[in-house]
């Protein structure tokens, strides 16, 4: 019975610790963020790194994501033969929801992990020590420059995505299910809101932010060499996915919530 | 040997992982341009010494003071300021493997004092020639040189800035006798040139008596001996003489199994 309530102690505190952490870890990052010296050339590096690069496996992440979405919800659709509303529901699942959350999530697996492993093998080598020997601040150096060129560069991939993926949809709709092109393209504006595109750039620019956060925190902090460094990527990773579709509901609830 | 101020003074200083204690109680002082050589056998703590006089790591108790003035307990802003007064050569080199040779050992001129790259890459070629480099290996990446040569980079940056202070983080681990005395007459010469003041950790006894003016033996969490690097073969201390015989027998008790 104590061995239980020991277990559930120390698995509780190691919990606050964690917690506490990571509170002080983003804290800091984020003063560093928006306290001068910046490092422009850093900056511009990571963000060529996250926006850049990332745009292929995003871009074929959104486009056979919209196909799949025209073709879906036009066989579900024709069931009570409402086929005319594919255009809209593609329109409206990709800039509030798919767009946001699989960029979010592609791009967690593809920068998340690279970043703690850096971060990572620079923690284990001692090369952040060094940073600090001499006269160069990580956080400043290292962190501030990802989470920053993170928080920004999603907004423009998730753009990209939403565009992408509505075309997909569009390819899918005129050339495999017959629709009439120009009405496929008004029925795809019709119903489109400014809040619609506006509530998923918010989702990308806070999925950005908690990407970079969790692959800069758990290489900050990796320990023991290479197995020490496998485990930062992979936590780097999954904490990432899953506070991304956590944000997810919670953002939504507050653009859209009643 | 004590002079009125001690370059780095440190007094009763405590460090513990939890329950492990790995510095129970040091005290030491290095007077201005005196080179000691701290021994001790691997997990003594000699490493952890180095990284609290550094800041890296927190001291429970205890004083430690640069030039007179308390270093435990500086603000981040306050300790950068400390740190210009210190170079360090890392034990595995802590290279930046995304920066080039020259950037690394210019480091600390740009990022630290805002020297612009043109001007440092002077500086930076001027040092990699002190340590017997060529100018070309300043546009190779760490990755493409050897150990010895990754050494010596790690010396030309460790001294680039001019600094008060240099530590020595075991120099000459990994590298084959030859090149072992080559580092070591690099560290002789770079000190004697800057009138540095140098703190050095090691086992390997050839490098101890090269470059030492006093020796201390860390054992068990405290300095059981210090003295003039002459006089270490009539220490008449037995865990010295253990030591720096390399016996299997002795006071000194390996802890196989832990």
């Amino acid at each position: 019975m104590t061995d239980l309530l020991a277990a559930i102690g120390r698995i509780f505190l190691g919990f606050l610790t964690h917690t506490g952490r990571l509170s002080a870890f983003t804290a800091t990052a984020v003063s560093h963020v928006v306290r001068p010296p910046f490092y422009p050339r850093l900056i511009l590096r990571q963000m060529i790194e996250i926006g850049y690069f990332s745009l292929p496996v995003v871009g074929l992440t959104a486009i056979f994501s919209g196909m799949v979405l025209a073709l879906q919800s036009y066989t579900g659709f024709a069931r009570f033969s409402a086929e005319g509303a594919v255009a809209t529901v593609v329109v409206l699942s990709m800039t509030r929801e798919l767009g946001p959350v699989l960029a979010g999530l592609m791009v967690a697996g593809r920068i998340g992990a690279s970043m703690a492993a850096e971060i990572g093998t620079m923690r284990v080598t001692e090369q952040i020590d060094a940073l600090t020997t001499l006269s160069t601040n990580p956080f400043k150096y290292l962190v501030a420059p990802r989470i920053l060129a993170g928080t920004l560069m999603l907004p423009f991939l998730v753009l990209i995505a939403d565009i992408i993926g509505v075309f997909g949809g569009y390819i899918v709709g005129v050339y495999k299910l017959d629709f009439n092109s120009a009405t496929y393209i008004s029925r795809t504006w019709e119903f489109l809101e400014p809040l619609d595109v506006i509530s998923g750039l918010t989702k990308a620019a806070v999925f950005g932010f908690l990407i970079t956060l969790m692959g800069c925190y758990n290489g900050y902090y990796s320990r023991g060499g290479a197995q020490g460094v496998g485990a930062a990527t992979t936590n780097a990773v999954v904490s990432a996915a899953i506070m991304i579709l956590v944000f997810n509901y919670i953002i939504t609830a507050m653009f859209f919530g009643k | 040997m004590t002079t009125p101020t001690p370059k780095i003074r440190l007094a009763d200083v405590h460090k513990a992982f939890g329950p492990k204690v790995v510095l129970d109680g040091i005290d030491l002082s290095v007077a201005r341009g005196e080179s000691v050589v701290v021994i001790g056998g691997s997990g003594t703590g000699k490493s952890v010494m180095l990284k609290c006089i550094l800041g890296l790591l927190r001291p429970e108790s205890g004083s430690i003071q640069v030039d007179g003035e308390e270093v435990v307990g500086l603000s981040s802003r306050e300790r950068e300021q400390v740190m210009r007064k210190f170079g360090m050569l890392f034990q595995g080199g802590a290279l930046f493997d995304s920066l080039k040779v020259w950037e690394n050992v210019a480091f600390g001129l740009i990022q630290g004092q805002g020297m612009e790259r043109a001007r440092a890459r002077d500086i930076a070629i001027e040092k990699l020639a002190q340590v017997g480099l060529a100018a070309s290996s300043g546009d190779l990446f760490p990755a493409e040189l050897s150990g010895g040569m990754q050494k010596r980079v790690s010396l030309a940056r460790a001294i680039a800035t001019s600094p008060e202070i240099i530590f020595f983080d075991e120099p000459t681990t990994g590298l084959d006798p030859i090149m072992a005395d080559v580092i070591n007459d690099l560290i002789v010469k770079c000190c004697k040139e800057l009138g540095a003041t140098a703190l050095s950790i090691t086992h390997d006894m050839a490098s101890a008596r090269k470059i030492a003016d006093r020796i201390a033996m860390l054992y068990k969490g405290r300095l059981i001996w210090v003295g003039p690097a002459k006089d270490i073969d009539r220490s008449g201390n037995e865990f010295v003489d253990q030591f720096i015989h390399g016996r299997a027998q002795g006071p000194i008790s390996m802890e196989l199994r832990a």
